[in-house]
């Protein structure tokens, strides 16, 4: 009888786990992840043993506290009895405000100046090339602290207003004051407006009491108020923008079908303008002029210093950052495009705008939203021109006046993680949409 | 801005623990150097000079406790601190006393776990405006666009003063003093705030000094003084005992002209004597050398003489001894009895 011998069972043994190639990665997976939670373990708790030895427990129950300081760009209500959690909120605001004009501006000056820097023209293209490497080589905290300082030395104070013979005017009519603590431009006023609508209001507080009739609610009722006018507008004029997108669609139907375009553009601009002027007219739409009044303008919208340095200086930096992404989009279009759709007759900004930036537009904005990120992140910088930024509020002031730096630090993290989130995840949202669909 | 932000919360969650738990006292023996963290510049107070060298009213407290401890007032780390970041500096161990025009507040002793040794300055919060817009009242305010150091009381200081007083104020936060002396000049506020002997100060660096004004109101008491770690008890008692030695001293008549000799024999005063290490074991008590309080005197004399020749009436910042002077002449300087 033959006898059949099993193959040799294989038992496991310790040094398998280090001479076994089987087993060898996992191992030193294993092992190093171990490492890195002892690390983590011992530095929290090195970081607990410490706090406990200064006598300091960790909580937030601090921002519960009236703040005591005052915030002078605030979006909401806010006085300085409001709480630290308040004071942090309006920060965010003003940071998610400068980052949010910064984006947008950034984008149009990069695009247009990407593509001029590959114009024909040697002037224009040198020009923008001195731009973009004048900006991009210079530490952005110096273009924010330079554009402050221009603004500050350069503008008349509001004093220069005053007198029989002024040494400064208002500019456009008497509607505009360039001025070295900003500028202050007109406001729109409804003198048959619809009142404010509270969000979230606290019922039982003092602030949300039955106000007589006709008179505005009061300010601190809600966490926030919402005016109903701006609803209003803001719905018109997208029943317009959607009614302008149906006419639009229904040309290009009857293009397709007859090869003819007919013109549609006064339709579309008086489906928009038309309603919009209406509700305007009906809500008593006028302009608030800044006046001069004791030390300062008041009336009209005033734009602060602190933000518009901030804001030029971060749009202007990233520009030159996001001109470099679209000329390399622009470049990684194979001329072969534009040569073929030049042969079927397209001008060379229509070649631009329906062939080589859609297709350029995959290659742009994976690396436009990092710099969607680096300009929201560098809006911290905001404290060096003064303006109240999150960081300037909860990083700065709540942290100082409190003495909470670790809560604080984590709190100003955490939302500058999760604003950075949002954008990189909503630009990879439209990033899905845009890009190349491959088989 | 994050950035030290973060390095400081770093610091304070690592290195403190060994340096707090060790005696800051023995600490500095061992470095032969203190760490002493001052403002960034205000003039007379804490300012590098055209050498470069440290001077000032704060700058000499400094410069007193280093000669007492190490017998040598040069042996110091000067380390430049704004109001947001000087707390996280003394917390994290970074430097070993803040002499930094910082008001003495309860939330300060208690709540951020800092000891303050004594008052070396009484002061108070005032405003200055330019006297061409013809304000002689704060109450007159109203609707103004305001300088303000960050992180300070004065900035709390300041939101009360106008919320009481049914006024409205535009606040512009500002880091260091000479970011807002030159918002200030540029008119890009009305008015600068901060302690009335920092705006003497400020004040007596522009150039037409007359067409600046400092209004009377004074809103606060800002009594200014050195700070240490909460729970170092021998260390703050060496500081705080310095700074009481430099008073006594004014008070008992030893100047940096008559210590030697008063300090080679044992006089007829007593307290001449402990003071100065030549009767009793007041140096010993302390652990530094029995001569302690003739070094920390010798330097630069004694409290008055640092008034004088730092902010005095005689020197451009011009202030007078007000509040700040003996409790013999009316003021509110009393040094505990040296026994």
């Amino acid at each position: 009888m033959a006898s059949l011998t099993d193959p040799p069972k294989e038992s496991f043994r310790l040094g398998m786990l280090i001479y076994d190639t089987r087993y060898r990665s996992l191992t030193i997976q294993i092992v190093a992840l171990f490492v890195f939670m002892i690390f983590a373990a011992w530095l929290i708790n090195n970081t607990l043993a410490n706090l406990a030895e200064q006598g300091k427990t960790i909580g937030f129950g601090f921002l519960s506290d009236p703040a005591g300081y005052d915030i002078n760009q605030r979006l909401l209500d806010y006085s300085s009895q409001s709480t630290h959690w308040r004071a942090a909120f309006i920060g965010l605001l003003n940071t998610l405000l400068v980052a949010f004009m910064g984006c947008i501006t950034a984008t149009i000056i990069g695009v247009i100046v990407g593509v001029l820097r590959l114009s024909n023209n040697w002037i224009v293209a040198r020009l923008m090339t001195v731009y973009v490497e004048a900006f991009r080589n210079v530490p952005v905290l110096l273009w924010i602290v330079f554009t402050m300082a221009i603004m500050i030395e350069t503008l008349p104070a509001p004093r220069a207003f005053k007198g029989e013979n002024p040494t400064a005017n208002m500019v456009l009519f008497d509607s505009v004051a360039f001025t070295n603590r900003g500028v202050y431009i007109p406001e729109p006023l409804f003198s048959r407006g619809l009142g404010d609508l509270p969000v979230l209001p606290d019922r039982d507080s003092p602030a949300c009491a039955a106000p007589e009739a006709g008179a505005p609610l009061n300010d601190s009722c809600g966490v926030f108020q919402i005016s109903l006018d701006l609803i209003l507008i803001v719905a018109v004029l997208a029943a317009g923008l959607y009614g302008s997108s149906r006419i639009k669609k229904r040309a290009d139907r009857i293009q397709n079908a007859t090869g003819d375009r007919p013109t549609t553009w006064y339709l579309r601009l008086g489906v928009v303008l038309v309603p919009l002027a209406i509700v305007l007219a009906i809500l008593g739409f006028h302009l608030g002029y800044p006046q001069l009044k004791g030390f300062n303008f008041s009336g009209g919208t005033y734009l602060r210093n602190s933000l518009i340095a901030l804001w030029l200086a971060l749009s202007l930096y990233t520009a030159a950052f996001i001109a470099e992404i679209v000329r390399a989009g622009i470049l990684a279009i194979s001329s072969g495009q534009t040569e073929a759709a030049a042969a079927l007759g397209l001008r060379s900004n229509r070649i631009m705008s329906l062939v080589i930036l859609p297709q350029a537009l995959r290659v742009i904005i994976p690396p436009l939203i990092s710099n969607y990120l680096n300009l929201t992140k560098n809006s911290s910088l905001a404290i060096a021109v003064g303006y109240m930024d999150i960081t300037g509020t909860l990083g700065g002031i709540t942290m100082n006046q409190t003495g909470r730096e670790l809560e604080c630090v984590l709190l100003l993290m955490l939302v500058y993680l999760a604003i950075s989130l949002s954008i990189s995840g909503i630009m990879n949202w439209y990033n899905d949409r845009v890009k190349l669909v491959e088989r | 801005m994050t950035k030290s932000v973060f390095v400081g919360a770093l610091a304070l969650a690592c290195v403190s623990a060994g340096i707090a738990a060790a005696g800051t006292l023995d600490d500095v023996k061992a470095r032969g150097k203190l760490n002493c963290g001052v403002a960034t510049g205000v003039p007379g107070f804490a300012a590098p000079d055209a050498n470069g060298e440290w001077q000032g009213f704060d700058v000499a407290v400094c410069r007193a406790v280093a000669a007492a401890v190490l017998d040598d007032p040069s042996a110091v780390e000067f380390v430049p601190t704004t109001g947001k970041t000087r707390f996280t500096a003394l917390a994290s161990g970074e430097i070993d006393m803040l002499a930094r025009n910082t008001t003495w507040t309860f939330s300060r002793d208690v709540d951020l776990k800092f000891d303050f040794v004594g008052v070396n300055y009484y002061d108070g919060q005032g405003f200055m405006v330019p006297k061409e817009l013809g304000v002689s009242s704060a109450k007159e305010l109203d609707g103004a666009t305001v300088c303000i150091q960050t992180g300070t009381t004065t900035e709390l200081n300041l939101a009360d003063f106008f919320r009481v007083n049914n006024m409205s104020y535009e606040p512009v936060p500002i880091e260091t003093n000479a970011e807002a002396q030159q918002q200030y000049l540029a008119g890009a506020c009305d008015v600068y705030t901060t302690d009335a002997s920092g705006l003497a100060a400020t004040r007596a660096t522009f150039e037409n000094v007359a067409d600046h004004v400092i209004l009377p109101e004074i809103i606060s008491k800002e009594p200014l003084g050195p700070l240490v770690r909460h729970g170092d008890n021998e260390w703050g008692d060496l500081v705080s005992w310095t700074l009481n030695a430099l008073v006594a001293a004014e008070e008992l008549g030893v100047t940096s002209a008559n210590v030697a000799e008063l300090a080679a024999a044992a006089g007829n005063n007593p307290e001449i004597n402990r003071l100065l290490g030549t009767e009793g074991t007041l140096g010993e008590m302390l652990g530094v050398p029995a001569d302690w309080a003739v070094k920390a005197i010798s330097v630069a004399g004694n409290y008055g003489e640092v008034f004088e020749k730092n902010i005095g009436e005689t020197t451009p910042i011009g202030l007078a001894r007000g509040l700040n002077a003996q409790w013999t002449s009316g003021g509110l300087l009393y040094s505990p009895p040296f026994r």
